[in-house]
C-alpha cells in the first residue's frame, strides 16, 4: 500500500430516517489497491452508507470525495462517472437479454443511431481476461448460474470504467466453491489496482478476503483495524457489542415418524423432483442448500400453497390435502421466508395479525362478528411472552422491525400447539438479540415432555443449521439428499452437496 | 426529485392529514379562481354564488342533499370494492339494472306491481335492485377469480351493455304507453314511492337510507370476519391467501355487497325522485361515486361528508353559472383538481419530497 491520497474519503456521514440513526456521523477512507471489509450485522447502517456512496440517498451531512474530487450527494450517475461501481445483493439484470446487452444497458446513448456493441464486447471481452471472469457474451442472461450473473455484475461495473467496486453481501447467493473463486478474483482486481469495498456480516471470510476491516454497529463506525491484526472474537464482540456465547441446548428425545414425503414431485420453479424425507416428533431436520434450489418449492407444499403434483405427503399418516386453511387446521405451523409479505398483512394491527390464522375459531369469532377484546387480550399475552417490542397492539403490524414481526409470527404459530413447524429461513436479516430468541423458542418447541413438536427448518445459513439441526438434507436443483445425522456432516461436505455434486465425486472445479 | 417515507408517528400524522386536506381545498380554489378570472367574472362573486347555491338556504341544501342520495350509494359502492381491491368501475350499470330490476317488481303487471301488500312489494322491490346490481358485478368477480379477466374492462364495458338494454327495454317490454314515445318506462306504483323529508322540496327519505348504509358499510368492515378478511386481501392478497383467508368466497361476497349498493342507488332515484327509469337518469353517478370513494380515503363515514361537498359543487355551479355566467363545467373541474390535491397532500403527509 503506498501512502498516495485515498480512492475514496468520507467524511462525517450522518443519515436519518426520522428518529432512526441509520448512519451517525461515519468517517472512513478507502486506499488505492485495497479490499475494505464493512462488517456489520444486519441493520447496522452498511446498506445505507453505500447506498449514501453510490447516491441512492442524500446524506443529512457529511462529504465524499473520490480521488480528491468532491462527489456531488444524490448522484448516481455522478458516482458512476467518479469511477464508482456497484453490485447489488439483488442482481440488476434483464433475464431475457444477452450478457453483451445487459451490460449495453445505459451506455447507448438514446440519440445515437449506431450500436455501440462490437466496442463494447471488446471491453468486455478484455476485462473478462485481465480477471479471470470468463463470460459467453452472447449466452441468455436467464440461463446463467447465480455466480456466473454475478460476474456479469462485476463486468458490468468494470465495462462502466468503474475503479472502486462496492458489493453488497456478495457470498449471500454463493456455494462455498463460489465464494472461494470469487475471492481469487477480488485479490487479482487489487493487485491490478481497482479499489473495493466487502460488504458482509460473516466474520470469516472478511478475514480470508480483506485488507482492512471496519466495523459498524447501531449506525456508528466502532473500530477500523488491519485484517491481519483482527481476530474474529474481537471482531465478533465489536459487531455485536457483546461477546457471543455459543448457546447450548438440552438434549431431545425423538418420537415417532410425523412427516413423511415419498417421491414428491411438483410444480414451480424450480419444481421438487422424487423428494423423500422423514421428520420425526421431537427433531429438527434442517434443509441445506444454496437460494433458489427447490426450498421455496417445498416450503409452499407444506404451507398448502404449492399443489401435489405426484408421490404423498403425509402428516401422522394421514395424506395431507393442500390448502393454506388446511394445514393450519391439522396443525402445521408455518413461519414463512418473507416474513413482512407474506407471514403478515403489513396494513392491519399486530391483534388482527396475531389471530388472522385463527378467525373462524370460536375464540376471536362469534356468529360472523370478530371478537375484538378477546383478540387483544391472546396478542397482548403473545406480545409479553414473545418479547415484541412494540407501541401496542393496536398499532399496524407494518410500523415493527423484522425481528420482532418474527417474534409475533413465531408466538402466532406456536400458541397453537403445532405439531409440526415448518421454519424457512426464520432467522434471515435479523439482529443476534432475535436470532437467539427465535433459535431458543423454536428449540423448546420440540423439547416438550409430551407432544414435542417436529421442525422442518429451511435455511441457508450453515452456522445456524450446524447449531439447531438433528439431521440435515441438502436441496440442489429440487431434489433432496438423504438426511444424514449432523455429526455425518462437515462444513466442507455440506459445501460440496450444495454444488449438486455427492461427496464421493472429484470435488467440482467451481468457476 | 425523490420521496423518500417519513416516519410514522400516529399524533402528527393525523395532524398531517388535516393540514393535508386543508391545503388541498385551498390548492383547489386557488387553480380554480384561475380559470374563473380567465372565462371573465369576479372570483369572489363566483365563489358566492357557488356557495349560497350549493349550501345557502334550505332549498339549496335540499337539492345538494337530493343529488349526495344516489351518490352516497355509488360511493359506499366503489368504497366496499376498492377496499378489498376489485376494481367495480361498473357502478353506473349496476345502478340503471338496480332501476330497471325495481320498475320490474313495483311498476309492471298493471302498472300496480305485483299483487302483494305495499311493505312487502317495497322490500322485495328493493331486494331485486340490489340483487340485479350484485348479479351484474358477479359476472365481472367470477371472470376475475377463476378466470383472471381484468375486472376494470368487464365492468366498465358492461355499462355500455347495460345502457343499450335499459334503452331496449324503454322502447320494448318496459314502455310506458302514456308518454307519448317518450323514452321512458311505466312508472312505479305511487304507493312505492319514498315520502318527502321536507315538503315543497325533492328531498326523500331516501337519504336517510343512505346513511343507514354508510354505517352498516363501516360497521361490517370493522366488527365482522367478512370485513376483515375484505380489509386483509385487500391490502395483501398473497399474504391473505397463504394465511388461510377465504380469497375467493371474499371476493364474490364483496362483489355482492359493492353491486347491491349500486343497484340500490339505482331503485332509490326511481321511488325517491324519477317515478320510472329514463336513459339519462343518471348523470354519470356511478363514476363519480368512484371520486367521491377516492376523496373519502376509502372510508365509508367519510363517504358522506365527501358526497356532500361533490354535491354541493355540483348543485351551486348551476347558480354560479346563471349569477356570473362562468360555465356549469367549473364543477367538474373543482371536483376534478380537489381530488388530484387530495391525493397528492395525501401522499406529502407520507413522504418527503427531496430535491436534489
Amino acid at each position: 500500500m503506498t501512502d498516495q491520497k485515498p480512492a475514496l474519503r468520507l467524511s462525517g456521514i450522518t443519515k436519518r430516517f426520522g428518529a432512526l440513526v441509520a448512519n451517525d456521523n461515519i468517517s472512513l477512507h478507502l486506499n488505492h489497491g485495497e479490499v475494505l471489509a464493512l462488517l456489520g450485522e444486519n441493520g447496522a447502517g452498511k446498506s445505507t452508507l453505500v447506498s449514501i456512496l453510490f447516491g441512492h440517498y442524500a446524506a443529512d451531512a457529511g462529504s465524499i470525495t473520490a480521488f480528491g474530487k468532491p462527489l456531488p450527494a444524490a448522484d448516481p450517475k455522478a458516482a458512476l462517472a467518479a469511477g464508482i461501481g456497484m453490485v447489488h445483493q439483488h442482481f440488476a439484470l434483464a433475464d431475457n437479454l444477452s450478457v453483451l446487452d445487459n451490460v449495453l444497458i445505459g451506455l447507448e446513448p438514446l440519440w445515437r443511431f449506431r450500436s455501440r456493441a462490437a466496442p463494447v464486447r471488446k471491453q468486455l471481452a478484455d476485462a473478462a481476461s485481465r480477471f479471470g471472469l470468463a463470460v459467453n457474451p452472447d449466452a441468455r442472461v436467464g440461463t446463467l448460474s447465480v455466480g456466473e450473473k454475478q460476474r456479469v455484475e462485476i463486468l458490468k461495473a468494470l465495462v462502466r470504467g468503474a475503479k472502486i467496486l462496492i458489493l453488497d453481501e456478495p457470498t449471500a447467493v454463493l456455494t462455498p466453491p463460489e465464494s472461494a473463486a470469487l475471492f481469487v478474483t477480488l485479490k487479482q482486481m487489487v493487485a491490478q489496482g481497482l479499489s473495493i469495498i466487502f460488504i458482509s456480516h460473516k466474520l470469516d471470510e472478511v478475514l480470508q478476503v480483506s485488507d482492512r476491516i471496519a466495523v459498524l454497529r447501531a449506525g456508528k463506525l466502532v473500530a477500523e483495524c488491519a485484517a491481519a491484526e483482527a481476530t474474529k472474537p474481537q471482531l465478533a464482540q465489536w459487531m455485536m457489542g457483546r461477546t457471543l456465547t455459543p448457546a447450548v441446548y438440552p438434549p431431545r428425545q425423538r418420537g415417532a415418524p410425523l412427516l413423511a414425503l415419498k417421491t414428491v414431485s411438483t410444480a414451480g420453479q424450480p419444481a421438487l423432483k422424487n423428494v423423500s424425507l422423514t421428520v420425526h416428533a421431537g427433531e429438527i431436520v434442517a434443509i441445506a442448500g444454496v437460494a433458489g434450489n427447490g426450498q421455496a418449492a417445498l416450503a409452499d407444499l407444506l404451507c398448502g400453497v404449492l399443489p401435489l403434483g405426484s408421490g404423498e405427503v403425509r402428516l401422522g399418516g394421514d395424506a395431507l390435502e393442500g390448502s393454506p386453511a388446511n394445514c393450519v387446521q391439522v396443525g402445521i405451523g408455518r413461519i414463512p421466508e418473507d416474513r413482512s409479505h407474506i407471514g403478515v398483512v403489513g396494513d392491519m394491527t399486530l391483534w388482527e395479525n396475531a389471530i388472522i390464522e385463527d378467525l373462524h375459531d370460536a375464540r376471536f369469532a362469534s356468529a360472523g362478528a370478530v371478537r375484538r377484546e378477546p383478540a387483544r387480550q391472546h396478542t397482548r399475552a403473545l406480545v409479553q411472552q414473545f418479547d415484541v417490542r412494540t407501541q401496542g397492539v393496536d398499532v399496524p403490524i407494518r410500523s415493527l422491525s423484522g425481528g420482532n414481526i418474527q417474534k409475533l409470527i413465531l408466538g402466532r404459530v406456536l400458541s397453537r400447539k403445532p405439531r409440526l413447524i415448518v421454519a424457512n429461513q426464520p432467522t434471515w436479516g435479523l439482529d443476534v438479540g432475535a436470532v437467539a430468541a427465535i433459535h431458543a423458542h423454536l428449540v423448546a418447541a420440540c423439547t416438550q415432555a409430551t407432544e414435542s413438536a417436529g421442525v422442518l427448518l429451511i435455511s441457508e445459513d450453515l452456522e445456524e443449521i450446524m447449531a439447531l439441526a438433528d439431521r440435515i438434507a441438502v436441496m440442489s436443483r429440487g431434489q433432496l439428499s438423504e438426511a444424514r445425522p449432523k455429526s455425518d456432516w462437515t462444513l466442507a461436505s455440506l459445501g460440496l452437496a450444495m454444488t449438486g455434486t455427492t461427496s464421493e465425486k472429484a470435488p467440482l472445479h467451481a468457476a | 426529485m425523490r420521496l423518500e417515507p417519513k416516519s410514522t408517528d400516529a399524533k402528527s400524522q393525523t395532524r398531517s392529514i388535516a393540514l393535508a386536506s386543508l391545503s388541498a381545498i385551498a390548492f383547489t380554489l386557488l387553480i380554480v379562481s384561475l380559470l374563473v378570472v380567465w372565462a371573465g367574472a369576479p372570483v369572489l362573486a363566483a365563489y358566492a354564488a357557488l356557495f349560497k347555491g350549493g349550501f345557502g338556504d334550505v332549498f339549496a341544501l335540499s337539492e345538494t342533499l337530493t343529488r349526495a342520495t344516489p351518490l352516497i350509494l355509488t360511493g359506499l359502492a366503489a368504497t366496499v370494492a376498492f377496499k378489498a381491491k376489485l376494481w367495480n368501475i361498473g357502478a353506473e350499470g349496476q345502478l340503471y339494472a338496480g332501476a330497471l330490476a325495481a320498475v320490474g317488481v313495483g311498476g309492471l303487471h298493471g302498472g300496480e306491481g305485483f299483487a302483494l301488500a305495499t311493505p312487502l312489494l317495497f322490500v322485495l322491490m328493493i331486494l331485486a335492485a340490489m340483487a340485479a346490481g350484485a348479479a351484474l358485478l358477479m359476472i365481472a368477480a367470477v371472470l376475475k377469480t377463476w378466470g383472471r379477466v381484468d375486472e376494470v374492462v368487464v365492468t366498465l364495458l358492461m355499462n355500455f351493455i347495460v345502457l343499450l338494454l335499459v334503452s331496449w327495454m324503454l322502447d320494448g317490454p318496459m314502455k310506458d304507453p302514456t308518454a307519448m314515445g317518450w323514452p321512458q318506462s311505466v312508472a312505479l306504483n305511487s304507493e312505492l314511492e319514498l315520502g318527502k323529508l321536507i315538503e315543497q322540496t325533492r328531498l326523500h327519505t331516501g337519504l336517510l337510507m343512505a346513511l343507514g348504509a354508510s354505517v352498516i358499510v363501516w360497521a361490517i368492515f370493522r366488527f365482522t370476519t367478512f370485513g376483515f378478511a375484505a380489509r386483509a386481501v385487500g391490502a395483501n392478497v398473497k399474504a391473505a391467501r397463504f394465511l388461510g383467508l377465504p380469497v375467493a368466497r371474499t371476493a364474490m361476497l364483496t362483489a355482492l355487497l359493492s353491486g347491491g349498493l349500486a343497484g340500490l342507488a339505482g331503485a332509490i332515484e326511481v321511488a325517491g325522485r324519477t317515478s320510472y327509469v329514463t336513459l339519462d337518469m343518471s348523470p354519470g353517478y356511478g363514476y363519480s361515486g368512484i371520486v367521491i370513494a377516492m376523496l373519502a380515503a376509502l372510508n365509508p363515514l367519510a363517504v358522506v361528508p365527501a358526497t356532500i361537498f361533490v354535491a354541493g359543487m355540483l348543485v351551486g355551479a348551476d347558480s354560479m353559472s346563471r349569477a356570473v355566467g362562468v360555465p356549469t363545467y367549473i364543477a367538474d373541474v373543482i371536483v376534478a383538481v380537489s381530488l388530484i390535491a387530495v391525493l397528492v397532500a395525501t401522499m406529502l403527509t407520507r413522504y418527503r419530497v427531496k430535491w436534489r
